[in-house]
């Protein structure tokens, strides 16, 4: 990036982004790519997929190499049944409901939030979970609810955040609670005849929470390679190299990549907040894969008083994604975005169908804004 | 990538062509039932609005192009008439404010045609409860950028709605300006091999006003960039005829502008990432916000798309301007994808800079 201003750049960012460090590592994994043998590596996050297509990774992978989008993505997994019951929750006169910017334009069953604010409900996009809290402060004539959702990276600012509430007494606030977790989602991809992974390029924001030993069963029970990886395309570039490496050496470890950030034990206070605040729910829909035991968290009995599932009626219907989508395929790493029959023609970007077409960190949304020339691009390069 | 077996799978490449041919038709209607915020955040459902409904209705050949400016007349002696709305919150934010903004941003719409101002209307909606103080200050700055960039404000005229039924004060701006050359800007002039040159930084409007908020509890040292460029484009235009189209990349920013420009030329621009002008203070913010800046706003910038042999004549007429400093080069046009930006990342990759998706982002001008 040339940058108007003094200084070299961006410091913790550009040096994550060399050209000239990429190169290199791209000619050390063609170094050890078997000839003829076809790779498919899992990115288990929505960031690393934003991060692949944003900086064009797959342009220095040799065509061995395919990188298979995952579960990760919060705004992806959110079954419709749930997005419907949000908007009931924000229709209500005396609400006045919060969400990160994302989660406003997934299509539920009458529209999206969007739409929801357009026919005169108070939707709010904020950043942080905090955000809304300060909201219910200025508010306190009005019911603030915050849209919790996200995996293990998010959950702690929303486990602080009600602490803080419970602690100053704030009682107009509530979260409608999404937390997911990511462990059972890998799981169900592993045991799904549908696909076979060679590798997994694992959580690095997750990771800074759970720590490293919840994937330990990848490597034990299922033999694969676990490289747990920053979201710079360095990092996925290094995460690639440190897989192949694995697999060379016939090893299947749970490696860490992402070690500036990521401790082998996690965050213990982060995971101490989740815990005296939320506990496991018997199961959760998530799009596409369906009900996972023990997949999500919902706030502990202690704070029922900022539960908005206890403090409001919702409709708690489930109900089935539309027809010609398939997010669950997309998610699970069984299609790639453009196989899904309304990639493009019904399902884009400016008028989604469903969640992988809305999130940044969607697959679908990746490859349409991002991604879809370099396809091309490489089929040009190869010989027919 | 294999096909999966079925005969009726579409290939990527068929998926890929679909895409573009929807990409190059005419809106015809729209799909969502009521107005929301993305239909005004400059991306796609603000296209498809103009294009499916205002288009639709009113329809006539100045209107058609859908540029900045209608330009009325033929050759020397040219009319170019346009209209801009300022809506921003806040009103004042560093390095500007509405007042300011409304006359650079009509201004400036002329100038994308190569008009000089001759004039400019201001109307005013107020809401009950301003102060006048405030009203004052506006006024004055309009004055002092008027001045600036030697127009007057010939007429206007003043509402006022209820408290509660605006946001302290809209203005719209009309501006009338003079074409005193023959030249025909505009993407049918763009050919292949061109550069794609922009006059300075990008994304400090649109940063300075985010962070202006207060909302994001970032604490950055950015200005607002709002300037007239009516000078700018003189000094251009005196320096080379290999001008082929102008345009300032308000809201939606580069990449829509660049976006717009190669979808209505049918060619492919392909911009260099280790070559754009961004300031460290609004890539950090960006970087933290998840915000590609190649989509932030910018008030006081300009992108010229000039023939090849005329780049040095026009980097060296910008750079000798005091809005053009840090003037550079930033891509070029390419037969190929037509249609498409496409983006060499200073990784080594590529990637598609298509544009925005009907984000509701705040507003910002």
């Amino acid at each position: 990036m040339s940058v108007t201003g003094e200084g070299n750049g961006m410091r913790f960012v550009d040096e994550y982004r060399s050209g000239d460090l990429a190169k290199s590592l791209a000619e050390k994994i063609v170094e050890l790519v078997e000839p003829g043998r076809h790779y498919k590596f899992m990115e288990v996050c929505g960031g690393h997929t934003h991060s692949i297509y944003k900086h064009g990774v797959e342009d220095l992978l040799p065509d061995e190499i395919e990188l298979v989008h995952g579960p990760g993505c919060p705004v992806c997994v959110i079954p419709m049944g749930r997005q419907d019951d949000a908007i009931s929750i924000a229709e209500r006169p005396e609400v006045i409901f919060t969400t990160f910017g994302d989660m406003m334009r997934v299509p539920a069953t009458r529209g999206s939030l969007l739409e929801a604010k357009a026919r005169g409900a108070d939707v709010r996009m904020v950043y942080s979970p905090l955000d809304a809290l300060k909201i219910a402060r200025e508010n306190p004539e009005r019911e603030v609810v915050f849209f919790a959702i996200g995996f293990e990276t998010t959950t702690p600012s929303t486990a602080l955040t009600l602490q803080r509430a419970e602690a100053e007494g704030i009682k107009n606030f509530s979260l409608f609670c999404n937390h997911v977790t990511i462990i059972p989602a890998i799981r169900a991809i592993l045991d799904s005849p549908d696909l076979r992974l060679d590798g997994f390029i694992g959580p690095g924001h997750v990771s800074t929470v759970i720590g490293l030993r919840p994937y330990r069963f990848i490597a034990g029970d299922y033999g694969k390679p676990v490289v747990v990886s920053g979201f710079e395309p360095l990092d996925v570039l290094q995460g690639v190299y440190m897989i192949l490496r694995q697999l060379r050496d016939g090893r299947s470890e749970i490696e860490n990549q992402y070690s500036r950030v990521v401790r082998e034990e996690g965050n213990p206070l982060a995971l101490r907040a989740i815990a005296e605040t939320m506990e496991l729910r018997t199961t959760f829909e998530w799009r596409g894969l369906g009900f996972i035991s023990q997949s999500a968290l919902k706030l502990r009995e202690a704070f029922a008083d900022w539960d908005a599932e206890v403090r409001y009626e919702i409709p708690g219907v489930r109900v089935a994604d539309p027809k010609a989508c398939q997010c669950g395929e997309v998610l699970k790493g069984v299609i790639k975005p453009w196989e899904c029959k309304v990639f493009g023609t019904a399902c884009t970007p400016d008028h989604p169908i469903g969640t992988c077409m809305v999130s940044s960190e969607g697959a679908c949304a990746a490859y349409f804004n991002y991604g879809r020339h370099a396809g091309r691009r490489r089929r040009e390069k190869a010989p027919a | 990538m294999e096909a999966n077996g079925s005969p009726r799978a579409r290939s990527e490449e068929e998926v890929l062509d679909a895409i573009e041919e929807r990409r190059r038709r005419p809106r015809r209607k729209i799909l969502d039932e009521q107005i929301t915020l993305s239909h005004g955040a400059g991306g796609k459902s603000s296209h498809d609005l103009v294009e499916a409904l205002f288009l639709r209705e009113l329809r006539n050949p100045l209107l058609e192009p859908l540029t900045d400016c209608a330009v009325i007349g033929n050759g020397e002696g040219r009319l170019a008439f346009t209209t801009d709305s300022f809506v921003v919150r806040p009103l004042f934010f560093p390095g500007g404010d509405i007042g300011e903004l409304a006359v650079n941003g009509t201004v400036n719409d002329l100038a994308m045609a190569g008009a000089n101002p001759i004039a400019l209307s201001a109307g005013f909606i107020v809401e009950e409860g301003l102060p006048v103080a405030d009203l004052e200050r506006i006024a004055a700055s309009m004055g002092r950028a008027a001045e600036a960039a030697g127009v007057q404000v010939a007429t206007g005229d003043t509402k006022v709605v209820e408290r509660g039924k605006g946001d302290g004060l809209y203005i719209n701006t009309s501006g009338v300006g003079a074409i005193e050359h023959d030249l025909e800007f505009g993407p049918d002039a763009i050919r292949a091999g061109d550069r794609v040159i922009v006059s300075g930084s990008i994304g400090d409007h649109g940063m300075a006003i985010m962070i202006a908020r207060g909302e994001l509890a970032l604490e950055v040292e950015l200005e607002s960039d709002t300037a007239p460029l009516n000078d700018l484009v003189s000094n251009l235009l005196a320096a080379t005829a290999g001008v082929r189209c102008l345009r300032d990349p308000t809201r939606g920013g580069l990449a829509t502008v660049l976006a717009e420009l190669a979808l209505s030329a049918q060619l492919g621009i392909t911009i260099e990432e280790s070559s754009l002008p961004i300031r460290h203070e609004v890539n950090g913010a960006c970087e933290i916000l998840g915000i590609d800046p190649l989509y932030v706003a910018n008030e006081g910038k300009l992108v010229a798309i000039v023939a090849p042999e005329a780049e040095d004549a026009a980097l060296s007429a910008l750079r000798s301007h005091p809005l053009g400093t840090a003037a550079v080069t930033v891509g070029d046009v390419r037969p190929d994808p037509p249609g498409l930006v496409l983006l060499e990342t200073s990784f080594g990759g590529s990637r598609v800079v298509d544009m925005l998706a009907g984000d509701p982002l705040p507003r910002i001008c």
